[in-house]
């Protein structure tokens, strides 16, 4: 292997036969296996799969926070060791510290990376203002709504300009209409400078109306990559208008056919199979 | 319900007892007024005797030294509790070879102590200072101990992925969440700080609101012991005040208590 690649040539993202095991011995439980994929620079991927299939310990084998049983996986040309601290990482709960502002909550990321207080604090209402929450900068994350909630640690996350973006179902507990407001909002604000952006999400429409790619992962345990679709859909997109395009239903068919076997293998593991 | 109506009840609840008393304790109801007097007092005595207490001043040496104890034995029982907890919590190894001996220690009445840190400490302050931090310490411990143990594991891997090292891990994460358990503990550990000092001195003093009602109880001065328990009263209801409002300062990033 050569020395340190180009980090800006490399592939952002890069899984090279990644299984993750979880336990030891007669109980281990194999969560995903010989996962091959790699994401380029700019590029948006989404995962989609049924529950339990192990996407979310894909995002957390690259970030750094799952080392991997076997196989390699690469953030920007060099194998991942220790925190993936140059990757932005939006989880699914209330990751805020509840004891912290919704500005101190931005404000944090940069002064642990040795900003000083006045910088920090200009750049987080910079960034508060961007998501549209410039006048709930002293409110204390159980003073604002789930979309709230969101937002503010989207802001957290990018307010760092992390070079690539992991999301864990960022707005699964959201309500319909939130999560679409939201969708538009992260597509606003990643068409700015187009960072590569890992997205995993169990709703097909959201995977779509978002990604260059889809790519769907089979039914646990030892989940694999059983598909991967391009969405040639053309950008800027407004997450609401585009699920009314034909092309979308084309691709929600087509990407369906894939994941409704591995659907309904799940759902046969978890409830048994029905007798006749 | 409006505020005024609960205080309107809440006082007509005093009321009715005091009233009971007096009438108990003043006109031959329920037997001898004279023997009644002697095991009960009535409401006027005590209350011209807390009177008293307030009007000569004797009563402001007894609150301060009560008060001293309380802080000292809060502030030495807290600091420590906080960290020691702190300290078990980020080194499993250490909490698991003394857990017996925290459970052990814990599980011992404090007053049987009381004679061992009067042997040590005098008849002076500190030994009932050393009550009270031993009551006060494991209020604090476990609750830090929890605190940091508790430590929501999406929070801290949000704070690894911002890029924080161990130390501001401490700063950002652990700290702030051990500290907020501590405070929601805030009102028992105050309050045992209290109880320590009174049982002190109750048990061997030559100040204090304990050992002001020890003396009465000494002379068979039953309205001296009432009238001790009605400033001690007055004075743990001040305290909780002040403990509220510092409470709500310190606190105002949780969300309001149900109840």
């Amino acid at each position: 292997m050569a020395s340190d690649p180009d980090p800006d040539a490399a592939p952002a993202i890069a899984l090279e036969g990644v299984s993750v095991a979880f336990g030891a011995g007669a109980s281990a439980y194999t969560a995903v296996a010989d996962v091959d994929l790699a994401v380029a620079p700019g590029e948006f991927v989404a995962i989609v799969g049924p529950t339990g299939c192990g996407k979310s310990t894909l995002l957390n084998v690259v970030a750094g926070l799952l080392a991997p049983a076997r196989g390699v996986a690469r953030f920007r040309g060099r194998p991942v060791a220790g925190i993936t601290i140059e990757a932005g990482y939006l989880f699914q709960q209330d990751a805020l510290m509840p004891w912290k502002t919704a500005l101190a909550n931005i404000a944090v990321a940069l002064e642990v990376a040795g900003a000083s207080r006045a910088e920090a604090d200009r750049q987080g209402r910079a960034w508060l203002a961007r998501v549209g929450l410039a006048r709930f900068a002293d409110r204390y994350p159980h003073q604002l709504s789930g979309g709230q909630k969101k937002r503010v640690a989207l802001a957290q996350m990018l307010v760092r300009d992390p070079a690539v973006l992991l999301m864990d179902e960022p707005f699964g507990p959201l309500d319909a209409q939130t999560r679409g407001l939201m969708g538009d909002l992260l597509l606003s604000l990643w068409s700015a400078d187009r960072k590569a952006v890992l997205f995993v999400t169990h709703d097909l429409e959201e995977a779509i109306a978002l990604a260059d790619r889809v790519v769907v992962m089979s039914a646990g345990p030892a989940s694999r990559i059983v598909a991967e679709h391009r969405i040639d859909l053309p950008r800027p997109r407004a997450t609401a208008d585009i699920r009314l395009e034909p092309r979308f239903h084309a691709l929600q068919r087509a990407i369906w056919a894939d994941l409704k076997a591995e659907v309904m293998k799940a759902y046969g593991d978890q409830f048994g199979e029905v007798a006749p | 319900m409006s505020r005024a109506r609960l205080l309107l009840l809440q006082i007509l609840v005093a009321v009715a007892l005091i009233g009971a008393w007096h009438v108990v304790s003043n006109y031959p109801v329920v037997g001898d007024v004279k023997n009644i007097r002697f095991f009960f007092s009535t409401p006027g005595d005590v209350a011209l005797r807390v009177w008293k207490f307030f009007y000569t001043g004797v009563i402001w040496k007894h609150l301060w030294i009560t008060l001293e104890e309380t802080l000292l034995a809060f502030v030495i029982g807290a600091g420590s509790g906080v960290a020691i907890g702190f300290w078990f919590a980020r080194q499993p190894l250490v909490a698991a070879v003394f857990d017996p001996y925290v459970k052990m220690a814990n599980a011992l009445p404090r007053v049987v102590l009381a004679p061992i840190f009067m042997l040590w400490f005098g008849l002076g302050i500190w030994s009932k200072v050393a009550l009270g931090v031993t009551l006060v310490f494991f209020i604090v411990f476990f609750n830090v101990y929890q605190g940091v143990k508790e430590v929501s594991p999406v929070v801290l891997a949000n704070a690894r992925m911002l890029g924080m090292n161990e130390r501001q891990l401490l700063r950002h994460v652990y700290w702030p969440s051990a500290l907020s358990w501590m405070f929601s503990s805030l009102h028992t550990s105050v309050g045992f700080a209290l109880v320590g000092a009174v049982v002190g001195e109750y048990l061997g003093a030559a100040s204090g609101l304990g050992y002001l009602i020890h003396e009465a109880e000494g002379t068979f001065d039953v309205t001296g012991v009432f009238a001790g328990m009605v400033v001690l009263s007055a004075f743990v209801l001040v305290v909780d005040y002040a403990v509220t409002l510092i409470e709500g300062r310190l606190m105002k990033w949780r969300p309001a208590r149900a109840d």
